[in-house]
């Protein structure tokens, strides 16, 4: 018996309607208590190209992507030869018995599924035959893996929002199928699932909810976006809660979103929001912060509050739009032409996207600059379990702003540019502030203390001497890494966002190879002390991280340059999320080569 | 002996307009747009704290700090002017904005920001000050330059110029004016009337490069304005709290259009009947022109009917940005309500 120990996947054909199923599966199997993880893997295509979703149940509570899966629903015949070949030794394969299937394995149980039959009996309009058809492999999963049909049925209810007629339509096909798989299927595999309480007050659910909920409860005022996988579900979602959460009893808007006509007028809109004084934001991937560059620069210079959620996915150019990647980190921290370098916010969980919405606000206004925050198409788009959103505890942070009554106290003598406090973070004012001496001129181009246009060498270079003050502040209280420390440990890891999974797995299956490794998670840009102490109490430091550059492990040699022999890039780009497998290989390999 | 200056009805003197001094070339015709701005805006008693100042890159996107040196102003990205002005003013509502854009930077690097910010209807004056070069980088071609215009290293400009009164007109611009910085009555005139008016008002204005553009022959160039210049009409602008004054106008030869504030611009005919709220007039009068020699001034199309952007988000009666933060934070229980939905 392999009891809550196995990966699902689940090959289908894109636009055939099979996430219900596979998320209703998903969400049973984690009401039943069991962690559980789900990956889309899908094609840059509205219909007809491959598409496969993972299923990943551990009772260890791992929630990566593993390399191999146990069992698989071969439902597309495009891609079955394939897909029966990866299969695991020793795994099953449940696929439609109309089909004849194109190469056996010794090694693997087969079990048809009369998925035509079924689809037939269920009296389905034709428009809805295809969804029916994937509730026949929920059926089948759910008698041979021991899925309880009662939860299967609560997840379809909860898809469905209570519609009891599409409940009931598609509950019948899982029970029917369900029925014909106890009567007609010998079970001869391992593979099983059992109760248990791991899940308990948590739920389900993907990145770019959580981001757009942390954002309206961090007070999100404007949102221009153009459409761009995969961040567009972010602003869907915001336009999904902010009319019922922000908006008073007369309908009247707290907020204002706008679809923008390119990404040069996106971040033009939220610069020009940001400068009138709106926690202002866009949501955007690779292509469109390229395009963003300008705009980034000078709102580094000029010193205005923005934030940018770049949900990355695999590039350079277009690249793989569908899949994911850490592959911006080097683009986003130093954004723009000239000097400058941007704060970067790196979420590696639900709760950090929910938090981080409002974080992002509060270090722009604070530190009066573009924020960047660097989610990733893994953790946007997949549901991973959560527990509840917190409620933030601090209010909002609307940073260093004179209103008119302390420009009077001050006798409107203040300059925008003058560092008062010492922390490289100046005064400003917004626009339409009722006071003569509230107005400055601000621009892109050089200018000095009072905000005047100034080509003089010592204005310029004092200015640039600030704004890498004030970025050297940033470091002191943008979110801390997260350090797990042990004792005697030789090897560090050091990751970020949604390698983080993968590490942490990828640790345990060292230990068990005899290699104890501590682990720093990043979790923003400018880098900062904890990370140099981290290294110096280690003989060698893999960076780990999706993308081929080793963008981070650069970043962290130019920040520790005298410790900067002691770090190991590991780093790989495919356009899947990486695995502990390959971590631990990888990491072994190089420490093959250290102690001969 | 001191002299106390006059003051407006806001207790301000005109030289609580100014801004910095200038460093456009003399004779610039940006620096008359300037001037007539500040004048404008004393003249109709306009609050400087709630102006903002918005412009591009270029030397008409410059001028901004030589004006009202009161109000806010940022001086963004080439071409960029219309998404900053898109973004403040939608979430400052109550601001009175002035774009300050060129011919290149409205209608070459910034055409697809301009047309689209006229979609939107984003309430502002957008004023373009055409040239038909680029002056800051020393007199290359813009897309208003004239066919067969000498470009300055060698050949003749074959490509037809836009024109952007045209331009804005089949973006659903509900305000279109076009006027010569030689000619400061009208401007003036015109300038108070996009005051009052609701959405985008576009004032193209023919601004002489004195440097680069004046020569014999060029479209863009004072001696051209002034020959060849054809005013629709002759305007007056009658704010709303002024005493209506019927002068000793011929029936009939007299116009009154409302704008949207209560002003009422009156328009008294010159030579041809010309009506101002026809659209596909206003088409038919830019598209004849680009064939001939005429350059005609004035108000060429009013539209108080469309809806502005922020009307159209159905916004918070106060400006978004003055909303305190408990209208911004929903409370712990919808976090909670929110919470139990996902469970």
């Amino acid at each position: 018996m392999i009891v809550n120990d196995f990966s699902i996947t689940i090959a289908t054909v894109n636009g055939s309607g099979s996430q219900t199923a596979n998320n209703t599966v998903l969400r049973a199997i984690h009401k039943m208590g069991v962690t559980v993880s789900g990956k889309n893997i899908f094609p840059s295509n509205i219909q007809g190209l491959p598409t496969w979703f993972t299923i990943r149940v551990s009772q260890d509570g791992y929630l990566a992507r593993r390399e191999q899966a146990e069992i698989l629903v071969a439902m597309n015949k495009a891609s079955i030869r394939e897909d029966i070949q990866q299969l695991a030794s020793g795994g099953i394969c449940l696929y439609p018995m109309d089909e004849q299937l194109p190469m056996e394995r010794d090694d693997v149980t087969l079990y048809p599924m009369p998925v035509h039959e079924l689809v037939s009996q269920s009296g389905a309009d034709l428009k809805l035959k295809p969804y029916v058809a994937n509730m026949v492999y929920v059926g089948a999963l759910a008698y041979l893996l021991n899925i309880d049909l009662n939860e299967i049925e609560a997840a379809l209810s909860y898809h469905f929002n209570g519609k009891q007629k599409a409940v009931e339509l598609n509950y019948a096909t899982v029970k029917a199928a369900y029925d014909w798989a106890a009567a007609n299927l010998s079970k001869s595999d391992p593979f099983r699932v059992e109760r248990m309480q791991q899940t308990e007050g948590t739920f389900l659910v993907d990145g770019n909810t959580a981001a757009a909920l942390g954002a309206i409860f961090g007070g999100v005022q404007f949102v221009a976006w153009y459409p761009i996988t995969p961040s567009t579900s972010l602003v869907d979602n915001l336009n999904e809660y902010l009319p019922r959460l922000r908006r008073d009893p007369d309908g009247k808007a707290s907020y204002a979103i706008l679809q923008a006509e390119d990404e040069l007028a996106v971040i033009g809109m939220v610069v020009g929001a940001g400068w009138a004084g709106a926690r202002s934001m866009t949501a955007t991937s690779g292509p469109g912060l390229s395009l963003m560059a300008e705009f980034a620069g000078y709102a580094y210079f000029a010193e205005i509050p923005a934030v940018i959620w770049d949900v990355q996915r695999m590039g350079p150019s277009t690249g793989l739009p569908t899949r994911v990647a850490q592959d911006d980190i080097l683009a986003a921290y130093t954004l723009g032409h000239g000097d400058g370098r941007h704060v970067c916010l790196i979420p590696a969980t639900i709760a950090e996207c929910f938090e981080f919405g409002g974080t992002a606000f509060d270090l722009a206004e604070r530190l009066q600059t573009l924020v960047i925050v660097l989610s990733d198409l893994d953790l946007g788009l997949n549901l991973w379990p959560t527990k509840p959103f917190a409620f933030p505890e601090k209010p909002l942070d609307r940073g260093k702003v004179l209103s008119a009554e302390e420009l009077t106290r001050l006798e409107g003598a203040w300059k925008r540019y003058a560092d008062v406090d010492g922390d490289g973070i100046c005064y400003r004012t917004l626009p339409g502030t009722a006071h003569p001496a509230a107005a400055y001129f601000t621009r892109g181009t050089g200018h000095n203390q009072a905000a005047g246009y100034s080509e003089r060498p010592e204005d310029w270079s004092a200015n640039l001497i600030r704004l890498a003050k004030k970025h050297d502040h940033a470091r002191t209280i943008v979110p801390g890494p997260v350090v797990d420390l042990i004792d005697g440990a030789e090897v560090g890891i050091i990751a970020y966002g949604t390698s983080d999974p993968a590490v942490q797995e990828a640790r345990d299956l060292l230990r068990g190879a005899g290699v104890a490794s501590s682990y720093l998670r990043l979790r923003a840009l400018p880098l900062e002390d904890r990370l140099v102490v981290f290294i110096k109490q280690h003989r060698r430091v893999y960076v780990v991280e999706n993308n081929l550059d080793g963008q981070m492990h650069g970043l962290v040699q130019l920040h520790t340059p005298v410790d900067g022999s002691r770090l190991v890039s590991i780093a790989k780009c495919d356009g899947l999320p990486l695995t502990a497998d390959w971590i631990r290989a990888a990491l072994l390999q190089h420490e093959a080569k250290e102690q001969p | 002996m001191t002299t106390t200056p006059p003051v407006n009805k806001l207790g301000l003197s005109k030289a609580d307009y100014n801004g910095s001094p200038s460093t456009l070339c003399n004779g610039c015709g940006h620096y008359s747009i300037a001037n007539t701005i500040i004048g404008v805006a004393y003249e109709l008693s306009l609050d400087p704290t709630r102006i903002v100042k918005i412009s591009g890159i270029g030397c008409s996107s410059k001028s901004p700090a030589y004006f009202l040196g009161r109000s806010h102003s940022i001086n963004g990205l080439h071409g960029r002017m219309p998404s900053l002005a898109t973004g403040a003013t939608t979430v400052s509502r109550d601001l009175v904005a002035i774009g300050v854009s060129g011919d290149g930077d409205t209608g070459s690097i910034g055409l697809g920001q301009f047309k689209h910010l006229l979609r939107r209807n984003v309430d502002m004056v957008y004023i373009i000050e055409n040239n038909g070069v680029y002056g800051l980088t020393k007199g290359q071609l813009s897309a208003t330059a004239d066919l067969g215009q000498k470009i300055r290293h060698g050949g003749l400009n074959e490509m037809p110029p836009l024109d952007l009164c045209l331009e804005a007109m089949i973006a659903g611009c509900g305000f279109v004016a076009r006027s010569f910085a030689g000619d400061l009555k009208q401007l003036q005139t015109l300038l108070k009337a996009a005051f009052s008016h609701r959405g985008t008002a576009v004032l193209n204005v023919l601004s002489p490069c004195v440097t680069f553009n004046n020569g014999e022959g060029s479209t863009k160039s004072y001696l051209w304005g002034k020959e060849h210049g054809v005013p629709l009409h002759e305007l007056d602008f009658i704010p709303l709290e002024h005493d209506e004054i019927r002068a000793d106008y011929q029936p009939g030869a007299i116009r009154e259009v409302a704008l949207h504030d209560g002003s009422v611009i009156r328009l008294k005919k010159i030579g041809q009947e010309y009506d101002p709220t026809d659209r596909v007039a206003a088409i038919r009068l830019l598209e004849e022109e680009r064939a001939g020699q005429t350059f005609t001034t004035g108000l060429l199309y009013l539209n108080e009917e469309r809806r502005t952007l922020v009307e159209q988000g159905q916004l918070a009666d106060l400006p978004l940005v003055q909303l305190p933060d408990e209208r911004l934070r929903p409370s712990q229980d919808a976090l909670e309500v929110i919470n139990a939905q996902f469970m």
